[in-house]
């Protein structure tokens, strides 16, 4: 057993890995029981498992846990249905979402870009966003909903 | 009442957030002719939909909550929802063939205008006052005049209404609408879009083993060896093998990866697939098992064989993959001859069929529960998977949860099936179409009695293999014009090298690339303009208007040839139009396209469309639909084709499989024709079948050169621009 601390929204979370190289996906779904981010790949190609470390998008699926010590906040770090964080209440306004698989990864990778530019055009949304696929074309939708949280940020 | 036997318990309950364990639910098929299968009204008042069709990510969620909202006069918000779970719900069969509203919400807003009357007339009764004075409102029945009424949960103590869905129960008045036809909120997206939701992914059971599914490295190897020791090292890790079926199983997920990937076997050779460099001359030579007579008008054979000026092309739709962003996963418990599987199928009723036949198992013992998935769009995995985890859980006899990887998604998701079509037109001196004949070639449906050969079912040595089905992929292979004489011949084939299955719209966008491609031809060779051709040959006002539409917002006007043909960068535009099915939606489509020279790039920079599904009952929700539709199409068309050597698919992952990203995304412009008065058809395909044709006609447009095959990637409209230089 390989015991670790991760800071995950806001606390110290102690997590016995089993195998030291297990993806940070895999401890946040199963042994945090935080299930925003979404298995897509395991390549890091979709973005779905994306979250924050210390303000960047990072792919859980391919980051080991055991090497991530910054402070991870996950979909639920950022808000819940009472209290959404603008860009989540962004996307719950514009319905920029079908299944919502993938969205995970949208709200994650805008978040950042809008951490970094927080007056992104709409060239810069789409550029940010080329790495994170959707199925079901919720595009327009996701675009238009990172420009609705860039103003009313 | 076979169902909701434990409702009773405790007055009235409703249960959609508290669903009860299995073994309380009773004998569990929920009849289909009873206004109690569809509706359960609690004390409070409170409304409760049982549906047999799943919201996939298309809004039925809100739109079956606004239909029985508006029909029994209910507010929206104190109506919870069922769906897809087989002891729980009526069998109104699976969430395909955009069905969902135009079918399963069809007979929820009958069950619904039948207890708005039953409620009536309980009222009548105790009010003493005759029914036609009295209306409902806001989870009460109200003297029409004015005055105090009975709320819906004193009048039914005991949630339920022993009434028979009556199908002449009166429907309220479209004009009359405050509910249907506004564009409601999603009730899910706050949760999915803060991580609560519980996906099937998410789903976790006391007990439970997660595990993985080792494929064969061809199609039909047969597993020869198995070295347990190979995985000893990983703690927990276990084998499952029915004869050709391998998975493994762990206690921590991470673990059943491992040992997936660790685990050595040895399995025979196979080289059964012709390979997908040769995919058209395979269809061309396939045996075809029944030639069947779409539709024939006047004589076009006497027309072709005196002809002097034919005009023929073929049009080639390539293999493809649902490719949806989460592999799909299920969660069974099986044991003693019955269970439960969570599972995110479309069809969880006809699914449940499958797995009781296949396993042996007691039909009343077992449930399926659906859970979102992530989105389908026909059958995907998810069928294949909630056998295989059901398989994998009676083998331990405990529960199991397995989750399919990218490579098991990519590689082998039943895939919509290549289709070839040849197109004739004769044509007089005047550029008269005097007679057209399409002959189209598609695999044949004929699915054995367990559906579409599941991989396990087959590998599992349950089922032979045999029967295969991919919808109803004939339709729209005829022209929508009014021609004198048009023959349309389905040559159904009697194999094809991937397994298939429905896939969005099947059949219907490759037939309508090749027929709306084809009418393009047909104007550029008679120097007709592409949307007067068609208004010209249209006489249904609906289809005039979708078409006149999208003319207006492409200020369409006649040109012969794109006036950007000579530089490195090329424009164009095209059109499209089509009747779904030839009897539901009307859709329009018009593109805007830059084609980069050099590259072969084909960049589209602009989509209107017009769309006209009769009754829209959660207009927002349509748009999404549509939305997704030509994204989702235009993605196809552009970049989408599966390949294949002699032993497995090959693109088995997004490098290899890419999809349109956010740079590639057009604009879009929609126009929604609203026709309340006309019956609702469903909306999650419709527009996806004009999109390839509109997306060939603009680099038509653009170019000068024609594109009969699928997907117009860069190479293959840099290799047309050398053969045409």
């Amino acid at each position: 057993m390989t015991q670790i601390t991760l800071h995950v929204n806001g606390r110290d979370r102690s997590v016995d890995l089993g195998d030291p190289e297990t993806p940070l996906l895999y401890v946040l779904r199963d042994d945090l029981a935080l299930h925003g981010p979404k298995f897509g790949c395991g390549h890091g190609q979709c973005g779905s498992c994306a979250v924050m470390v210390d303000g960047q998008a990072v792919r859980s699926c391919t980051v080991k846990a055991a090497s991530v010590k910054g402070k991870i906040t996950t979909l639920e770090g950022l808000g819940s249905p009472e209290q959404p964080s603008k860009v989540q209440a962004a996307f719950i306004a514009e319905a920029a979402a079908q299944c919502g698989y993938c969205t995970n990864g949208m709200i994650v990778a805008a978040t950042a870009l809008l951490g970094r530019n927080p007056r992104p055009k709409e060239v810069d949304i789409r550029t940010a966003l080329a790495g994170n696929l959707c199925r079901c074309g919720s595009h327009v939708r996701v675009i238009a909903a990172v420009l609705r949280a860039a103003k009313e940020g | 009442m076979k169902r909701r036997s434990f409702l009773q318990g405790a007055a009235g309950l409703v249960v959609a957030f508290s669903i009860p364990r299995f073994a309380e639910a009773g004998p569990s098929t929920v009849e289909t002719d009873s206004v109690d299968a569809y509706l359960a009204i609690a004390p409070d008042g409170s409304v409760t939909v049982y549906a047999g069709k799943v919201d996939l990510g298309t809004g039925a969620r809100a739109a079956i909550r606004q239909i029985v909202a508006e029909e029994l006069g209910v507010r929206p918000e104190k109506i919870a929802m069922v769906e897809g779970d087989t002891a729980l719900t009526p069998n109104q069969g699976g969430t395909g063939g955009s069905t969902g509203i135009m079918v399963g919400g069809i007979q929820i807003r009958q069950a619904a205008a039948t207890a708005r009357q039953g409620l009536i007339n309980l009222a009548a009764a105790r009010l003493k006052q005759p029914a036609d004075a009295l209306v409902t409102a806001d989870g009460a029945v109200v003297p029409r005049a004015g005055g105090s009424g009975i709320g819906f949960g004193a009048l039914v103590k005991s949630g339920r209404l022993d009434l028979a869905v009556d199908k002449n129960a009166k429907l309220k008045n479209p004009d009359d609408y405050t509910i249907v036809g506004k564009s409601l909120a999603r009730p899910d997206l706050p949760e999915k879009l803060t991580g609560r939701h519980d996906y099937v992914q998410d789903i976790r059971v006391d007990g439970m083993l997660h595990a993985r599914v080792i494929r064969p490295p061809a199609i039909g190897a047969k597993l020869q060896n198995v070295d347990a020791a190979s995985i000893a090292q990983i703690p927990g890790a276990r084998i499952v093998r029915v004869r050709d079926f391998l998975a493994v199983v762990a206690r921590r997920e991470w673990d059943a990866v491992r040992a997936m990937r660790v685990l050595r076997a040895t399995w025979s050779e196979a080289a059964t697939l012709p390979g997908s460099e040769t995919l058209f001359d395979t269809v061309r030579s396939t045996q075809v098992a029944r030639t069947e007579t779409l539709r024939n008008t006047g004589d076009a054979a006497s027309v072709f064989a005196g002809a002097g000026r034919v005009l023929k092309a073929s049009y080639r739709w390539p293999i493809q993959s649902h490719a949806s962003m989460g592999p799909s996963c299920a969660v069974a418990d099986i044991r003693d001859g019955g269970g439960t599987v969570w599972t995110a199928a479309q069809g969880t009723h006809r699914l449940r069929q499958v797995i009781t036949q296949l396993l042996g198992l007691d039909m009343a013992k077992l449930r399926l529960i659906y859970k979102d998935g992530s989105g389908s769009y026909g059958g995907n995995g998810n069928d294949d998977v909630a056998f295989e985890a059901a398989l994998i859980s009676r083998e331990l006899g405990r529960p199991a949860r397995l989750q399919w990887m990218r490579e098991d998604e990519h590689g082998w998701d039943p895939k919509g099936p290549p289709q070839l079509l040849d197109l004739r037109a004769a044509l007089d001196p005047a550029g008269e179409v005097l007679a057209w004949e399409t002959v189209a070639m598609v695999p044949q449906n004929n699915p054995a009695p367990t559906g579409a050969p599941l991989l396990a079912a087959v590998a599992g040595g349950f089922v032979d293999g045999s029967g295969m089905s991919s919808g109803l992929t004939s339709l729209n292979a005829d022209p929508p014009y009014l021609f004198a004489n048009a023959r349309t011949d389905i040559k159904w084939l009697a194999t094809t090298p991937l397994r298939p299955s429905a896939l969005r719209a099947p059949g219907k966008i490759g037939n309508v690339f090749a027929v709306e491609s084809f009418i393009d031809e047909i104007c550029a060779e008679t120097h007709a303009d592409p949307l007067e051709f068609r208004l010209r040959r249209l006489k249904d006002p609906r289809a005039i208007e979708v078409l006149t539409r999208v003319g207006q917002m492409m200020a369409w006007k006649p040109r012969t040839t794109s006036p950007s043909r000579g530089g490195a960068m090329l424009r164009g535009r095209g059109i499209s139009y089509m009747r779904y099915k030839q009897a539901e939606n009307y859709v329009a489509m018009g593109m805007e396209v830059e084609v980069e020279r050099n590259s072969g790039h084909v960049r589209v920079t602009r989509v209107v469309c017009a769309h006209d599904c009769g009754l829209m009952i959660n207009p927002d929700a349509v748009r999404a639909q549509i939305e997704g539709s030509i994204i989702q199409t235009i993605s196809r068309t552009l970049l989408e084709e599966v390949k294949f050597d002699s032993r497995r698919v090959t693109t088995t992952d997004w490098a290899s499989y890419p999809i349109l990203t956010f740079p590639e995304v057009p604009k879009l412009e929609i126009a929604l024709i609203d026709r309340p008065h006309e019956r609702p058809v469903g909306v999650g395909e419709a527009s996806t079948a004009p999109v390839a044709a509109a997306l060939g006609n603009a680099v038509f447009d653009a170019t000068g050169m024609r594109l009969r095959e699928v997907p117009f990637t860069p190479q293959r409209v840099k290799a047309a621009f050398a053969a045409s230089a």
